[in-house]
């Protein structure tokens, strides 16, 4: 069997005096979708800034696609990657935020070239060319033009999502992309990725869409307190929660 | 289905014609300041001691027209001078590498803590401090030398004592710029794979720019009057000591100040107008929809076309103008 895609071993991070994240480990298997809940302040979205190198761990291990996440060890030794190695190694990370975080002073094009043209260094007609198919497969072809305060909530982390793909990345970060939305504008995003999860996409999900979860989901992980409280398939954690913190939280949410 | 709802009438409803409030003290304020603004105007026009003939005379004199020009010269390059330098500096300041952010902070400490005067008079008297400037290995061999006064003219000197001090404010102004920028950008940037020195140009300055545009506009007026302290290098030849040159020469000071406040006010309302466009330019996608030029304005007019408030001919939705600043 091959590497997980991700694989997290006794992740901590601490801020200052406060640890956030206590010894996390998790593997997320190719093409798998991984659904994470949980309080707020359980340490979902830290876990998953630390994938991506937003944050950096202070102890254990995390790999992405085999590679050490923002070091190399030589022999029982850690080095921290230089900067411009970190960044090689989140263009293969895409990831969608809360707030979508689009780039403001830039056209919906603009915002979907930037990484493709600058970083990639593609050629500009093949990157067009895929830009645009991009946002037709978010159903936005019309508002390349656009800027993003033109556009609605939903439009815009759709545009955001459709930005992270034009990087072709190889695993999909969500940090609760849904809960800055309209309820009305919830259902749009979460159409988009359904259809990215079947088109085989690894993709890790801090969410509190629980139909979501049950229904796209691989695995549904529940977080608290900086640790894995329980995880599993979504539908045995949903109907038939093993630990009471779970079943407690779920009764809240459900 | 609520029961107002149902009850609405079918046609259009019936438009309010409501007796406007009237605001008589509005009336009052524009009578009592006509009577003021009509006084002062009287008082200046009519008192001899302007001297109004000595500056129409004066006013398109050659050697007036050629030291604005000076003075233009003098504001445009410190100020250029001032912003590349200012912007280094606010980069360093926020840089996490402490050399690089001390070494800015000692910068800014001796730059904005002493009078641009007296650093003016100190880049006057660089050629005193060093008469000769090589270029070498240090404590080693020179290669090419030079007398300092032929490379430092009086004219370079204000140029860098004015842009050094320039850039000690430009420095803050960047720095407040780039804070305002949400930290969101920075990672979704990251995220995307940028380094650090790609997510400043092209992603995080751009958005500076619109706090950065405003108060350097004041700072670029401010330099244009500031460039009257040269003479302290001394460099004689900008608007201020020209005028004060001609004036000594007919014992007139009067006429001759007026001639260089039009000149000054000449310069700096162009260099608003050009602050307008710069401004519009960088509230591309800040607001929905641009606020039309002072010539779009006059065309519409015009054509009749004005537009109702807050809603653009055939343009989809309204264009909210939000914190603009593009008050001028």
């Amino acid at each position: 069997m091959s590497d997980p895609m991700v694989l997290a071993e006794g992740v901590h991070k601490r801020f200052g005096r406060l640890e956030v994240l206590k010894g996390i480990n998790l593997r997320v298997e190719r093409g798998a979708v991984m659904c994470v809940i949980g309080p707020s302040g359980s340490g979902k979205s830290t876990f998953l800034r630390c994938i991506n190198h937003l944050e950096q761990i202070n102890a254990g291990r995390l790999y992405v696609d085999g590679q050490l996440v923002g070091y190399r060890q030589r022999g029982d030794k850690l080095h921290e990657l230089r900067e411009a190695e970190i960044a090689k190694q989140r263009i293969d990370v895409g990831m969608v935020f809360q707030h979508f975080n689009l780039f403001p002073h830039m056209t919906v094009l603009g915002n979907l070239l930037e990484a493709p043209l600058k970083v990639r260094r593609e050629p500009k007609k093949a990157a067009t060319e895929r830009a645009r198919d991009l946002l037709d497969r978010v159903g936005l072809a019309d508002k390349a033009g656009a800027y993003p305060r033109q556009l609605s909530g939903g439009q815009q982390q759709r545009v955001a999502i459709a930005r992270a793909l034009a990087m072709r990345p190889k695993l999909m970060l969500f940090d609760e992309p849904t809960s800055a939305l309209d309820p009305e504008l919830v259902g749009e995003v979460l159409d988009v990725m359904r259809g990215l999860a079947e088109t085989g996409m690894t993709m890790v999900v801090v969410t509190h869409e629980m139909g979501f979860a049950r229904e796209v989901g691989d695995e549904l992980v529940f977080m608290d307190a900086g640790v894995v409280v329980e995880a599993g398939h979504p539908r045995d954690v949903l109907a038939n929660p093993q630990q009471e913190r779970t079943r407690s939280f779920l009764s809240k949410v459900l | 289905m609520t029961a107002t709802s149902q009850q609405a009438p079918a046609g259009a409803p019936e438009e309010i014609k409501a007796v406007p409030v009237r605001h008589p003290g509005r009336w009052v304020g524009v009578a009592v300041l006509a009577v003021l603004v009509a006084m002062l105007v009287n008082g200046v026009v009519n008192n001899k001691a302007y001297r109004w003939d000595t500056v129409g005379k004066y006013v398109f004199d050659q050697r007036l027209s050629a030291a604005a020009l000076v003075t233009l010269e003098l504001t445009v390059l410190a100020m250029f001078f001032g912003v590349v330098l200012g912007v280094i500096l606010a980069i360093m300041r926020l840089s996490p590498n402490p050399i690089l952010s001390s070494a800015a902070w000692i910068y800014l400490w001796i730059f904005r803590g002493t009078p641009v005067y007296t650093q003016l008079v100190f880049w006057g008297l660089i050629s005193v401090l060093y008469p000769r400037l090589g270029l070498g290995i240090p404590f080693g061999p020179e290669f090419v030398s030079f007398q300092t006064q032929n490379v430092i003219t009086f004219f370079v000197a204000a140029v860098i004592g004015l842009a050094l001090n320039e850039s000690a404010y430009m420095a803050e102004i960047v720095r407040a710029g780039i804070t305002s920028v949400d930290t969101g950008q920075h990672e979704a940037a990251a995220a995307l794979g940028m380094n650090r020195n790609h997510i400043m140009r092209r992603i995080v300055l751009p958005q500076a720019m619109r706090v950065i545009i405003p108060p350097t506009g004041n700072e670029l007026i401010s330099m244009l009057k500031t460039t009257s302290l040269v003479v302290a290098v001394p460099l004689t030849s900008e608007l201020y000591s020209k005028s004060r040159e001609i004036a000594l020469s007919l014992f007139q000071p009067v006429p001759l100040l007026i001639c260089a406040a039009i000149w000054y006010l000449a310069v700096t309302s162009i260099l608003m107008v050009g602050q307008y466009y710069l401004e519009r330019y960088y509230a591309r996608g800040s607001s929905r929809a641009l606020p039309p030029t002072p010539l779009e304005k006059l065309r519409m007019r015009l054509r009749g076309l004005r537009p109702p408030p807050g809603r653009d001919p055939g343009a989809p939705p309204i264009s909210v103008q939000r914190g603009g600043g593009l008050g001028i």
